[in-house]
């Protein structure tokens, strides 16, 4: 009973990845109708950039936190500028192959300099060392991921269901022509909207840095199952994709107390469940 | 037509050098270096390997003998299909008569069987699996470095010995962590150790926590890595973060290679077992070598145990050429030579070539160094034991090898 | 929204003539390979990959899926085959049979779950499942994890056949790839092929008039993925292994790479583009590092510049169907 409450534990430390991850994929979606196979690659730039940052610049992981989203997330808005904005009006698939072809030149790239097998990046000093549960021995590192995800998650949920700048964002969803006959500058609003979406991925990928190694496919897999994360949620409703994040986290944690073996694919056996019972996702819209 | 004509320029090259061998005429050669240039294993082989099969030309001195011998390399990226491909195209086509290297043992295996179709020589360095000299041996095969077999058996043995005897493993839920782990069992309980438990876990898991809580619940005094690559490295790495090698167990990697503990930190990989057959620093010989690779290598790194292996199979097979007096280009003669010639060369010191092809050189047990202890970018390894090249290999009895049943 | 492919040639019996000389050409000049320098094996797994792309093609070009895991039809049939071949003993036909079958089976199970989502969800369902099941095979004893099953025999097609022998072997992969290549020509062009196009164009206005799409888009996607595993199983003579990467979304990422190159929705795009990825892959080995980075930059100018591909451009030009 005990190394279940562990691994309930550990389930949400997977899940606040899984959460931020497909949040980011949904606030771009949501947007600009595009899924964001970069999500990945982008996610890894982030743990990349915290790497430089403490390595080259002497910045610290919370420094990082802030400086890498915001870098990552300037090189997002550098990419829909130049490329994505002319596929507007386009079939939305133009915007999935598009955005798999930046992931694989920057995976690629990131591979030519770095090599595969990755760089060291350790936890700060003061989030060094655990405490013990009683049930279990938690590193700090792991609860801090727990708590910091979630306060993102909800500070972005609020931004974006709560303010009048998501209010914008939403109607401009909904209605860009008429949100446009407001005097709102709908194009710059898409570009922002990217680079939070790819600024969450970055935060992400800095919070992963010192857990998991560095390395130039560090998001390539993941990104598949943050997919499938997707498909079951829905991409209809922020607070949703949070939820199913977690959510799965959770139930992909106590998959590996209980058949270890199939950790890796039960995200996916779910998904085809939940397609065969619900269609549409749980949350979702139809497509 | 090509088909026609390419067979009919072997079989005047094989005749020219029936008749070459006698007035010793055919001195050419022709070696291909197939590795991955680019993914996973481009680190510890890689351009580094053809740099020590370039360094192995050059120290042989057969060019100043009048040889001529010329070097391609290709990159397979560690797809079979690409693997095999280059492999025909380099027989049929650029007339090579030697493929070294070709880390991935899926794309290793792949080779093996294009090599003995062509009767060529294969010298592999790069790829973990036994097979290449059980199940699936060849007579053109020959295996240098290491094996699963021997990774299991020689870290096994060592940590056993000294004291480590309850294992709890933690196993890469496919066919190399199954092979690894089923091993290193045997090795274990053969010298007195107990298996407590083990999880088996997704290839390519990113987060090891719960299979950690798990090691950590068992209270073995050994953690065996049955796995590889990012598996290894992200093992390792959360191991640290979850306190386990302070908490007094200890990890042991059942394969990990120099560039993996560079790409960890001494910061993490402190204390960790493994086992590898060749090491920069271990006496003045390596030291030599390694001096010199890495002043040529763009990354100033030293060689890794599967470059040092490119580099000492090579020298090898050199031997078995000179010994003929000339490239018979025939691939099973010239491994049947390498067979009758013990090996001794620098990075590995004395071994022999084994009738199923596997290559039987020392192995050492290591321990990553403290940071403190630590003198400079590449000093990593203490030597903690040594197992001697006729102990460490599959026995011959046990190997399943067809050549063997004549 | 714009469709994602434009062929706004009407089908004449002009545009017919035209493709049909154009088949011929490539026929005759496919045939005539063993006779020039050009080596053998690369053509051979050319002809796969472009049989493969022509049945994604089919696909995304005339039922507008687009499919992001077709690779787990290629590598699903090819395991099948090499272990029909090589475990159970079976002569080449059937092992084709059974592997190609495997294939078929999978289309129906798979699209069974995923052809009621449309655009991208369709996708990202795709590619979960084809993720899917490589975990699965990556565990299956069968499949020999990484090692792939090697060695597999070549043996003698309907008894008669060598298929050890280059030339041999060169013609039958040739016959199977013109055979698949006709049989999907012939759909297109087909009642079934004008409905499904008519799917791509207006879903609910195909409805409204009557038709099941979800049917049609059903047998097509079933009759995708079995040519894709008919490709695998020719592949596995080829190739003379089967093996973990041609399940991997890498893989199915190549498959639409292809097509893409060529020109959706074209029908001798996918065929072009299947020969120009597999050049770069075979010749381009040089560059190693870079192979990856090349393709994703072929990617975007693809999606950027040249959104007809390759024939579709050429075919816009000269304005015939091609």
């Amino acid at each position: 009973m005990q190394a279940l409450y562990a691994q309930l534990l550990v389930g949400l430390i997977n899940g606040s990845f899984y959460a931020l991850l497909s949040l980011g994929l949904a606030v771009i979606f949501g947007m600009l109708n595009i899924i964001n196979f970069a999500h990945g690659a982008l996610y890894m730039m982030g743990a990349f950039v915290a790497y430089f940052l403490l390595n080259l610049g002497g910045i610290n992981y919370w420094w990082a936190l802030l400086i890498a989203p915001v870098i990552v997330g300037i090189f997002g808005m550098i990419l829909e500028r130049t490329m994505l904005q002319w596929l507007a009006g386009l079939d939305h698939l133009y915007g999935l192959l598009l955005t798999f072809g930046i992931a694989l030149i920057v995976q690629g790239v990131f591979q030519n300099y770095f090599g595969s097998s990755g760089l060291p990046y350790s936890i700060p000093d003061q989030l060094k060392g655990g405490v013990n549960l009683g049930f279990m021995f938690l590193p700090i590192y792991r609860g801090w991921v727990v708590v910091f995800s979630l306060v993102v998650c909800l500070a972005t949920w609020f931004l974006i269901e709560k303010t009048q700048l998501g209010a914008y964002l939403r109607a401009a969803t909904e209605n860009p022509t008429l949100v446009r006959a407001f005097g709102i500058n709908v194009p710059r609003m898409i570009t922002l909207t990217y680079g939070l979406g790819v600024g969450l991925a970055a935060l992400a990928g800095v919070l992963s840095a010192p857990i998991n190694q560095v390395r130039p496919l560090m998001g390539a897999d993941l990104i598949i199952v943050v997919f499938a994360v997707v498909v079951i949620g829905g991409m209809g409703s922020i607070m949703g994709s949070i939820i199913t994040g977690f959510a799965l986290g959770v139930i992909e944690g106590l998959t590996k107390y209980f058949y270890p073996e199939a950790s890796n694919t039960v995200v996916f056996v779910l998904m085809v469940v939940v397609l065969l019972v619900k269609p549409t996702g749980l949350t979702g819209r139809a497509a | 037509m090509k088909n026609t004509i390419s067979a009919f320029l072997l079989g005047t090259a094989m005749a020219l050098s029936v008749a070459g061998m006698a007035s010793a005429d055919d001195k050419v050669v022709k070696i291909g270096v197939l590795s991955d240039q680019s993914g996973l294993y481009a680190d510890l082989a890689g351009p580094g390997s053809t740099l020590a099969a370039q360094m192995a030309i050059e120290d042989s001195g057969l060019k100043a003998k009048g040889w001529t011998i010329d070097l391609i390399s290709g990159d397979h990226q560690n797809k079979p299909d690409i693997g095999t491909t280059i492999a025909r195209q380099w027989f049929d086509v650029d007339k090579v008569d030697t493929i070294v290297d070709v880390p991935n043992s899926g794309v290793a295996l792949a080779v093996n069987n294009v090599v003995k179709e062509k009767n060529g020589v294969y010298i592999n360095s790069g790829a973990a699996t036994s097979d290449l000299t059980n199940a699936q041996c060849t007579p053109n095969t020959v295996h240098w470095t290491y094996d699963t077999y021997m990774l299991a058996h020689a870290t096994g043995q060592a940590l056993v010995k000294a004291g480590g005897d309850t294992w709890f493993f933690l196993t890469a839920d496919y066919a190399f962590g199954a092979a690894l782990e089923r091993d290193t069992t045997a090795v274990i309980t053969a010298n007195g150790g107990k298996v407590v438990g083990g999880v088996k876990h997704p290839l390519n898991t990113a987060d090891f926590s719960s299979f950690l809580l798990q090691a950590q619940a068992s209270k073995a005094k050994i953690i065996g890595l049955a796995n590889a690559g990012g598996d290894t490295t992200n093992s390792i790495k959360q191991a640290a973060e979850f306190g386990i090698v302070k908490g007094g167990q200890k990890l042991a990697a059942l394969l990990l290679f120099l560039t993996d503990v560079k790409a960890i930190g001494l910061e993490t990989a402190q204390g960790l077992n493994f086992t590898e057959t060749f090491y920069w620093d271990l006496n003045d010989k390596t030291r030599a070598f390694s001096k010199r690779f890495s002043e040529k290598m763009k990354s100033g790194a030293p060689p890794t145990m599967v470059q040092a292996g490119v580099y000492a199979g090579l020298l090898h097979y050199f031997k078995a050429l000179e010994a003929l007096g000339g490239n018979p280009h025939d691939g099973a003669k010239v491994v049947a030579k390498m067979k009758t010639i013990p090996t001794d060369d620098p990075l590995f010191g004395k071994g022999e070539v084994e009738a199923n092809g596997r290559v039987t050189h020392d192995a050492y047990l290591f321990e990553v160094k403290k940071p403190s202890e630590s003198k400079g970018p590449w000093d990593f390894y203490k030597l903690v034991g040594t197992v001697p090249g006729n102990q460490a290999f599959t026995p011959l009895d046990k190997s399943t090898c067809a050549l063997l049943k004549k | 929204m714009s469709a994602l492919t434009d062929d706004t040639i009407p089908m004449t019996p002009r545009a017919m003539r035209d493709e049909m000389m154009v088949f011929a050409v490539m026929a005759v000049l496919l045939a005539a390979v063993p006779f020039t320098g050009i080596y053998p094996f690369f053509v051979m797994q050319a002809l796969c990959f472009a049989l493969l792309a022509c049945a994604f093609n089919l696909l995304i070009g005339y039922g507008g899926l687009l499919s992001f895991g077709h690779a787990m039809f290629l590598g699903t049939a090819g395991y099948v085959s090499a272990h029909a071949l090589k475990v159970w003993g079976l002569p080449p036909e059937l092992g084709i049979v059974a592997g190609t079958a495997a294939a078929a089976l999978l289309g129906l199970v798979t699209g069974f779950i995923s052809i009621k989502r449309q655009g991208i969800y369709f996708s990202m369902i795709t590619l979960a499942l084809s993720q899917l099941l490589y975990f699965l095979y990556l565990q299956a004893p069968f499949t020999h994890g990484e090692d792939g099953i090697q060695g597999i025999p070549q043996g003698h097609l309907f008894g008669i056949f060598d298929l050890s022998k280059p030339t041999v072997l060169y013609y039958v992969v040739l016959v199977g790839f013109l055979a698949g290549f006709l049989l999907i020509y012939r759909t297109i062009n087909s009642p079934f092929g004008e409905v499904l196009k008519s799917i791509r164009e207006n879903e609910p206005r195909a409805i409204s008039l009557g038709y099941k799409t979800d049917q049609y888009k059903m047998l097509a996607y079933i009759l995708s993925g079995t040519l894709a595993g008919f490709a695998g199983s020719l592949k596995v003579f080829v190739a003379q292994n089967a093996s973990l990467t041609d399940v991997h979304w890498s893989m199915s990422g190549e498959i639409v790479l292809m097509t893409l190159v060529g020109g959706l929705g074209t029908i001798f795009g996918p065929v072009v583009g299947a020969f120009v990825i597999i050049a770069m892959q075979q010749y381009l080995a040089g560059f190693g590092q870079w192979v990856t980075v090349i393709q994703g930059v072929i990617f975007v100018a693809c999606v950027l510049l040249f959104r007809r591909g390759l024939v579709g451009e050429l075919a816009h030009l000269l304005r015939r169907s091609l």
